[in-house]
């Protein structure tokens, strides 16, 4: 990671606008011969100048750091090349022949009958609740805390998906707002983000997050309880505050 | 041609607002105003609305140039909101109804905010942004309900204005928002204060005890001004920032912000300025439409009463907690 570098983006070639973000615009190119996503934070015009300058920097950081952890502990996510400290910039491995789960689930409901899945349909949307669990289960154990877990932010490898013998495998991505805490608070807020994404999006298979708290409490079995406990109390706050005005 | 009467008392405003097809006749209103340093209480405000509403209806009434038996329904806020003023209003439209043997209606306040708003400004689905003294909920429509993507996990937005005002001891007429908003843009200075977004959902209640446990400190490094912008930029951004969040999201290219707060022009300011970089449209109201009224219980009401509903009486009771997915959007046929 070189802070020196001013034009840090150039060292990745042949940038082509890939998608443009809510904060970042990615790109894809070559980094030294590899193919190569570049996530550029851009300011935001409508933020002060000094709170988009403090937030664009905590959120670099808060990215590689969630990058780097996730894939100690085994997590897939995207290999880091590079860094532009001053470009804003993070340099890294582009995961090619994935969708996100979003995308991957609204597809497979797309091919059946009035949102009613079929056994086959039934059997994969399981097999990837069971996945979802496990991944965030592990990265929580691990007491990192992804901070915007919605289902955009999980990508599918879609290269083996039609075989229904494999597992299928599991990506996640944009850790901008993550931090390590080990407070069963912010895991849980985790669940129900991702738990909100799951059902304002898709809200036929209500069942789709039971299979994944399920699994989730079977690889996170020393807090997983405890978890569970915070999300009720989440799920309360949300429902049943008071509103007026 | 349909005519509807719209009748809203859930916080501290009360308002009758008569519309006919959805042109506004007429929409008069009236605020409870507190000294500064004090917010308002539910028995005091309903004190203040009971001594009014009459008054208000009379002048509705007047105004739209209307005899009540042209009305063809009845429309009153069944909730969320404050109980006891909930009840005031509950009462008179009950007694109306009965007066003038009129069906009636029971308007959720938030889908109210979102019907007036799309009417007002033509904007056909958009992302809503609704931000008010007891509300902060980004909502998105689809499959027949407005659902909740994002909302504040504590406080809202305009309560954390309002006890940020009393600090402060700001006037709260006619407003402590606007009032804040007006010395905001003498300010110059930015304190950091703690910014929190959760994903979609965001936090202001950790915000308001850092001021409020460091305000004799600050004030001598700060004016009133400069903390009055540190705040709206602060906590502006964090709306805006997630309501982007719930766009890229659902892939909606329209934001509607509406509730009191809405009316604030820095808002829509910041609002508009991530539209423009994201190829959106913004919509906003005025004042008039953005503060709690009459007319938006009506137009609510309207679009429910051409879709069939009626709400029989013995379910014309008003709740203090009545969430805005509760309510299937029959009306929308999107």
């Amino acid at each position: 990671m070189d802070s020196n570098v001013n034009h840090a983006s150039a060292v990745t070639v042949n940038q082509q606008l890939f998608k443009q973000g809510a904060e970042a615009r990615l790109f894809t190119g070559s980094f030294f011969g590899r193919k190569t996503i570049v996530k550029e934070r851009f300011s935001k015009k409508y933020r002060h100048p000094e709170l988009d300058e403090r937030l664009t920097k905590e959120r670099m950081r808060a990215e590689l750091k969630g990058l780097m952890r996730c894939k100690n502990i085994g997590i897939w996510t995207p290999a880091v090349y590079f860094v532009g400290s001053k470009s804003n910039t993070v340099h890294m491995e582009l995961l090619e022949n994935v969708d996100t789960v979003n995308i991957y689930i609204g597809k497979l409901l797309m091919g059946c009958v009035d949102g009613s899945c079929d056994v086959q349909c039934t059997n994969k949307l399981k097999q990837l609740a069971e996945e979802v669990g496990i991944t965030v289960g592990k990265m929580h154990l691990a007491g990192i805390i992804h901070g915007d877990l919605t289902t955009s932010n999980i990508l599918i490898d879609t290269t083996n998906v039609e075989n229904e013998s494999t597992k299928p495998k599991l990506a996640l991505i944009d850790f901008g707002l993550s931090h390590v805490d080990n407070s069963a608070e912010d895991k849980g807020v985790d669940l129900y983000v991702l738990e909100r994404a799951l059902t304002s999006t898709f809200s036929n298979i209500p069942w789709f997050f039971d299979i994944v708290l399920t699994s989730y409490r079977g690889t996170y079995t020393s807090g997983g309880e405890e978890v569970f406990k915070k999300l009720e109390e989440i799920r309360l706050r949300g429902r049943k505050r008071t509103m007026i005005g | 041609m349909v005519i509807v009467m719209g009748m809203e008392g859930s916080a501290n405003k009360v308002g009758v607002g008569i519309i006919k097809d959805g042109e506004v006749l007429s929409n008069p209103r009236k605020t409870y105003i507190t000294p500064p340093g004090e917010g308002f209480q539910p028995a005091e405000t309903a004190r203040h609305h009971q001594g009014v509403i009459i008054e208000l209806v009379d002048k509705a009434i007047k105004e739209a140039k209307i005899k009540p038996e042209e009305l063809d329904v009845i429309c009153y806020t069944k909730g969320p909101g404050m109980g006891a003023p909930l009840v005031v209003v509950a009462i008179v439209a009950r007694t109306l109804a009965q007066l003038w043997n009129k069906p009636i209606i029971g308007v959720n306040h938030c889908i109210g905010h979102i019907e007036m708003g799309r009417a007002i400004t033509g904007a056909q689905n958009p992302t809503v942004l609704y931000v008010s003294g007891g509300n902060t909920q980004i909502i998105a429509y689809a499959n027949k309900r407005y659902r909740i993507f994002g909302e504040t996990i504590d406080i809202a937005v305009g309560n954390c204005l309002d006890r940020f005002a009393r600090i402060l001891k700001l006037s709260n007429d006619p407003s402590p928002g606007y009032n804040i908003e007006q010395m905001a843009k003498k300010g110059k200075k930015l304190l950091q204060l703690p910014y929190v977004v959760k994903g979609m959902d965001v936090s202001f209640s950790g915000l308001l005890s850092f001021i409020e446990e460091r305000y004799n400190s600050l004030k001598k490094q700060y004016t009133p001004e400069d903390l009055c912008f540190s705040l709206q930029e602060t906590v502006f951004a964090m709306l805006v920032e997630t309501t982007e969040r719930a766009m890229a999201h659902t892939g909606s290219q329209e934001v509607l912000v509406v509730g009191g707060v809405g009316c604030n022009e820095r808002l829509q300011k910041m609002l508009e300025q991530m539209c423009l970089e994201r190829n959106a449209k913004c919509f906003a109201t005025d004042e008039r439409f953005c503060i709690d009224n009459g007319a938006m219980i009506a137009q609510a009401g309207l679009e429910m009463f051409n879709a069939g509903v009626r709400t029989p009486w013995e379910e014309t009771f008003c709740t203090q907690r009545y969430r805005t997915d509760d309510v299937e959007a029959v009306w929308r046929t999107d």
